[in-house]
């Protein structure tokens, strides 16, 4: 097998006194997708703010193809191809849907002002909107793009927020929980979606909640728990590890 | 075509417009004009979220610039304006790093002191800015003679007709600036900045270029403003005209690019205009603080608002019963 995209090393957040993600440790290969679940509380979005260089590591390394990307800020990560969406719609609610995607491809077509002044920015202005229409269009939005990103049903948001990503073409996505807020019907056409990222060559790593979706998708699933590794494996190892039925059980009876 | 058609008469208007007002209503004009640009930058400046209360001081600089290029260099009038909205940038960028550390109240605050600070300078050095009393006799623009054309600059007239070109290339700039892909990624980084940070946006980049853009115009219109006026000192730029501008944008509404137009516009009439006629002088400052409460209060979206709604009426003119009564709470 070839070497992993990305790694992280026994990364760890402190809050205080509380440690949210304590020597976590996981490989992300090329071209798969890759499962992030435990039950709440566990640490996956922390965990994912610090991938993503919105939080900076308190301990442990994170490297993409062998360079280190920790304690970078979450723009230079979203330069080196890995870019991230929010686990609650987080998007430019007062923008219309096709701008939303357009600063999506800030990094494509950097603005300049010299070229608004003159008017040269007239072409990368079409080229980031055509850029921005694929990325609709493969996520079923064209339809709304003169409409406010705000105005649309939950559903749409999640998805227009992984069209923002899109836009941005990295080689990696983070997904916090992107079925949230979406109908069955919703959910499995998504997952089609993914499936076909996936064969394009886009790694995906995914928190998620939903476990039909999660056994469905991923190559390779990491459990954790309390902050701490819990286990590793395919889908099948995972349903039937006995720690993470243990972890999840465990959770289920303290939310109840 | 029909816009072209707009755009002509409302500039067969501006230029009509000083020769149908009185000599003092003519120097009002011209103070309108620069403080357009002025409100206007100070838009920009907000467009990635963050609220300067030292905006007029940095207007200050660039007079101040522009005033001691023309008396100690002898630096022609024209060129020395844009010297000082270079200054304005520059200051604005050396200021953005304490700054820029901090933000929403903190920013306000750290603003205003910084900008407490420049006018202490001006103050404490009477070499080269003159101390507390200033700049005096600052030259305007030199005359043109040439031929049958002769343009005296000391005339309220020419000088608005100056001014009036300089703003007008200023807010077609501003005006691309904003409708570009640099004007969306400003709206980017005020809405949203995680997710703008997320597809790549440099953030402290772009609030440092939206904050040294703005401070050079409003230090072009502080050049605007030395060399008419002819002299200037610290208190020209001081809290209350700071306080003015707040207003200006708060009651015009900062979410298009005529809000603060409007507001600027509308004030100045009933300030300059209605209040000064009916002898109000004194009581100015608090009618204008009361005119900045009751429009947060009872028109939080400012003038703006009425103009949208008043074109969204025009639009379904069909059922004319939508127009009246739809106050924002
Ligand atoms: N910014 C923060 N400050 C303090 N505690 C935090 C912060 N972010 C997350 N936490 C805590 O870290 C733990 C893990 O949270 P999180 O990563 O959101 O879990 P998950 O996404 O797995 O549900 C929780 O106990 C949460 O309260
Ligand atoms: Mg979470």
């Amino acid at each position: 097998m070839s070497a992993p995209l990305l790694q992280v090393r026994n990364l760890t957040k402190r809050f205080g006194g509380l440690t949210a993600v304590d020597g976590l440790s996981f490989d992300v290969r090329k071209g798969t997708i890759h499962g992030l679940i435990g039950p709440n509380g566990a640490g996956k979005t922390t965990t994912f703010n610090m991938i993503s260089g919105f939080y900076k590591p308190t301990e442990g390394d994170i490297v993409l193809r062998e360079e280190s990307i920790s304690g970078l800020m979450m723009h230079e990560v979203a330069h080196r191809g890995v870019v991230r969406t929010f686990q609650h719609s987080t998007l430019f609610a007062e923008m219309t849907v096709l701008e939303n995607v357009v600063v999506g491809t800030h990094m494509e077509f950097p603005p300049s002002i010299w070229n608004a002044l003159t008017g040269q920015d007239a072409h990368d202005r079409r080229g980031a909107e055509a850029k921005a229409h694929e990325a609709l269009e493969f996520f079923g939005l064209l339809a709304f793009q003169h409409s406010l990103a705000g105005d649309l049903p939950h559903g749409h948001q999640r998805a227009l927020g992984m069209a923002v990503a899109l836009a941005c073409r990295p080689d990696i996505m983070l997904l916090d929980e992107p079925f949230t807020g979406m109908n069955p019907e919703e959910t499995s056409r998504m997952m089609e979606l993914m499936n076909k990222l996936r064969s394009s060559g886009l790694t995906l790593l995914l928190v998620e909640h939903d476990m039909h979706a999660i056994m469905g998708l991923c190559d390779n699933i990491t459990c954790m728990s309390f902050g701490k590794f819990l286990a590793e494996g395919g889908p099948q190892e995972i349903r039937n590890h006995p720690d993470v039925i243990e972890a999840y059980l465990g959770g289920a009876r303290h939310v109840a | 075509m029909r816009n072209f058609l707009i755009w002509l008469i409302v500039a067969a208007g501006l230029i009509a417009l000083p020769h149908t007002l009185s000599f003092s209503l003519q120097e009002i004009l011209v103070f309108l004009v620069i403080n357009v640009l002025l409100v206007v930058s100070y838009r920009l400046l907000t467009l990635t979220g963050e609220w300067s209360l030292g905006h007029v001081v940095i207007m200050g600089v660039g007079a101040y610039t522009s005033a001691l290029m023309t008396k100690r260099l002898g630096v022609y009038v024209p060129v020395s304006m844009i010297m000082g909205a270079l200054m304005a940038g520059f200051v604005a960028f050396l200021l953005s790093f304490p700054l820029f550390r901090m933000k929403g109240f903190y920013f306000l605050i750290g603003s205003f002191a910084s900008a407490e600070i420049i006018r202490l300078l001006w103050k404490r050095f009477r070499e080269p800015f003159g101390g507390p009393k200033g700049l005096k006799r600052i030259d305007s623009l030199a005359d043109i003679n040439i031929g049958p054309i002769q343009v005296d600059f000391f005339e309220p007239v020419a000088y608005y007709y100056f001014a009036l070109i300089v703003v007008a290339v200023c807010l077609w700039i501003l005006w691309r600036i904003e409708k570009s892909l640099v004007g969306l990624t400003f709206h980017a980084v005020h809405w949203q900045d995680k997710l703008a940070q997320a597809s790549g946006v440099d953030l402290r980049r772009y609030r440092t270029l939206a904050f040294v853009l703005a401070s050079s115009f409003a230090g072009l219109s502080g050049a605007l403003l030395a060399h008419y006026i002819g002299t200037i000192n610290p208190n020209s730029f001081d809290v209350e005209l700071m306080v003015f501008v707040l207003t200006w944008a708060i009651v015009g509404g900062t979410a298009t690019f005529y809000g603060p137009i409007l507001g600027c516009v509308v004030l100045t009439l009933l300030n300059e205009v209605v209040l000064r006629e009916m002898g109000f002088q004194q009581m100015r400052p608090l009618i204008y603080g009361a005119i900045m409460i009751g429009s947060i209060l009872f028109l939080p979206d400012g003038l703006e608002s009425l103009v949208k709604r008043a074109m969204a009426a025009w639009k379904r003119r069909s059922t004319p019963a939508a127009e009246p009564g739809k106050e924002s709470a």
